[in-house]
């Protein structure tokens, strides 16, 4: 890390850092630039692992190509009845928030895509008749690519507990110093679940009236979550001079701009990282990477993490 | 009545500046923007708003501070993490919890496990409904609350207002604006539609994204077609992605060019037709001609 705040940051990275990348509208570059800082912090000597939280249409792994060492499922609880514990007295049917219970006739019918696993039914039951069973609704996987801890999450076809692949897939995640969880668009709960845990948030947006309308959705999701936040303008050649003004007046930092390239727009086409493909943008990921870290730890309180008291001496040293 | 829902997967691919020029095209129809967490047809389609509802998706948790007694049993028991403790600046846990609405969803656990009652059950706006007149037929859209959750509930209903409208207008199609991915709100986007046309780009991505969204409508029976936004970025995979489509029963609806107009039109706020005669609005009408023909062959 260069010469400011050098010894600063050191001090600041003995707590990992948890970097959401997050967008209101889709397509603006989220995953461009989760990787692309993923692989700088990795080549600045950072231990970084980088998490697909995008889990509806993850793409990560189009450029990480990493290999994958271990598989397992994403599961959420879902009630069974013991019939014979069962007298069918319905309580459940209405203890259920979300009508995925109904009792016809003493039977228990469970509509599982209905269900979000809150637990009441089985807590509640006054036979204790119903127990949790898990079930998947998607896979979430390990590896590592291009010297970056990688994990995924894929949401299976057909299924709709997104947040829960999410949660399956930062559980599965490590200490590493850096962590960039690459968000899925918009500002509802998969965005939510996804960001809840991180210490800042990067809001990826281009210069369009789209990009700006979402962006303002996705500022207001942010600040309700009480993240600090700056923006990364994408295609900043693009549309017009409205989000800029936006950001100005709302007084948030412009942490990097990346200009409408073809050549990026081919290399993500063909699946590769921007700044292995073209090395001219590699200096300008460092610089953003440096800025970001020093606008990090500005903007995060420090964390009550214990720190090993020889690591914090050499740390300050 | 007919429904056709334009989604794509991936995001960014232009499904609202295609379904934009649609709007524009063909008989009378309601629009109905289905992307509830981020709606933008309004930006371009200048809809004024005839009515405005409240959606209330669900109830939320909140506790008395003056009743609770602070045995956390709440806090133990919730699921989705909505309920804590607030921490001051010195450290110190406060004594009681809090319940944090945004990720409370719903499920009254806490109220029904407290103790001494103290957690109160209210039903929550989380959203807002519209239904609008624009320049090219009625148009239902809406607004989820920031942070809010149930965006499936919520663009059911904006099909069901639709279908009321179209009923009663006379209308024989309504075209859905969908969200990304391939999750809940998608799920109810398309549920019961006559067609899915899915909008991607000539990228690895895109073909990955689109695949996942054509497994979706294949699980729902739904005929869907494709069309290659951008085609010309990378023309081998446009061949590539229409051929892997056909394979699955997909079949391609055109291809449309990259041209810069298409934001130009946006920063203008208005359709790429709306800016006079040009390649790329002529590919994005051959496009509809394919969707029109596809609907009335079924």
């Amino acid at each position: 890390m260069g010469g400011r705040g050098g010894g600063c940051l050191n001090e600041f990275m003995n707590n990992p850092l948890k970097i959401a990348v997050a967008s209101g509208k889709g397509g603006t570059g989220k995953t461009t630039i989760a990787v692309s800082l993923a692989l700088t912090a990795a080549a600045a000597g950072r231990t970084v692992q980088y998490l697909d939280c995008d889990v509806e249409e993850p793409n990560g792994h189009i450029f990480f190509k990493p290999q994958i060492h271990s598989r397992f499922p994403a599961m959420v609880a879902l009630p069974e009845v013991i019939k014979a514990q069962c007298n069918g007295c319905g309580d459940c049917a209405d203890i259920c928030a979300y009508n995925a219970i109904a009792v016809v006739r003493g039977q228990v019918l469970i509509f599982p895509e209905l269900c979000r696993g809150c637990g009441a039914c089985s807590l509640l039951c006054p036979k204790d008749a119903i127990v949790e069973i898990s079930r998947p609704v998607g896979n979430v996987e390990i590896g590592v690519g291009a010297g970056v801890a990688f994990v995924r999450g894929v949401l299976s076809i057909g299924q709709i507990m997104t947040p829960a692949v999410i949660a399956a897939v930062k559980g599965a995640g490590g200490d590493q110093e850096i962590t960039l969880l690459d968000c899925p668009p918009g500002t509802s709960c998969a965005v939510i679940e996804a960001v809840r845990d991180a210490d800042a948030v990067l809001l990826v947006t281009e210069p369009t009236p789209f990009g700006l309308h979402d962006l303002t959705l996705a500022v207001e999701m942010t600040r309700a979550l009480k993240k600090p936040f700056c923006v990364v303008l994408n295609r900043f050649d693009l549309g017009d001079d409205k989000t800029v003004a936006y950001c100005r007046e709302e007084n948030i930092p412009i942490i990097l701009s990346i200009p409408d390239d073809r050549r990026i727009a081919e290399a993500y086409a063909r699946g590769e990282a921007l700044t292995e493909v073209l090395p001219s943008y590699a200096p300008v990921f460092t610089d953003a990477w440096e800025r970001l870290l020093a606008w990090c730890e500005r903007q995060i309180p420090r964390k009550k993490v214990p720190v090993p008291l020889d690591q914090g001496k050499a740390a300050t040293s | 009545m007919k429904e056709i829902a334009v989604i794509s997967g991936k995001g960014g691919t232009g499904k609202t500046s295609l379904t934009a020029a649609f709007a524009t095209l063909g008989g009378k129809k309601v629009l109905a923007d289905c992307d509830v967490d981020a709606a933008d047809l309004h930006l371009v389609l200048h809809p004024e708003i005839i009515r405005e509802e409240i959606f209330i998706g669900g109830s939320k948790a909140a506790i008395r501070e003056e009743d609770c007694t602070g045995c956390g049993l709440c806090a133990e028991h919730c699921r989705f993490r909505a309920i804590g403790y607030s921490v001051t600046t010195n450290g110190e846990q406060a004594e009681k919890p809090i319940i944090n609405p945004i990720f409370c969803e719903g499920c009254r656990l806490c109220a029904r496990l407290c103790p001494v009652e103290a957690i109160a059950f209210e039903p929550a706006e989380s959203g807002r409904l519209c239904v609008s007149g624009t320049p090219c037929g009625p148009m239902v859209h809406a607004r989820l609350g920031v942070a809010q959750g149930n965006s499936g509930k919520l663009v059911t209903l904006v099909r069901q207002e639709a279908r009321t409208i179209a009923e009663g207008e006379a209308c024989e199609l309504i075209i859905i604006d969908g969200p990304p991915g391939v999750g809940c709100p998608v799920i109810a986007s398309i549920t019961g539609v006559n067609l899915a046309l899915i909008v991607t780009e000539p990228t690895l991505s895109g073909r990955h994204d689109l695949m996942r969204a054509a497994e979706l409508t294949a699980h729902f029976r739904i005929p869907t077609l494709v069309c290659i936004n951008k085609w010309d970025i990378h023309p081998g995979m446009t061949e590539r992605i229409e051929k892997e489509a056909r394979d699955h029963d997909v079949l391609p609806a055109g291809r449309i060019r990259y041209d810069r107009l298409v934001t130009d039109a946006q920063v203008q706020r208005t359709n790429v037709l709306a800016c006079g005669d040009s390649a790329v609005g002529e590919d994005m009408k051959a496009v509809w001609r394919s969707v029109e023909s596809a609907l009335s062959n079924q």
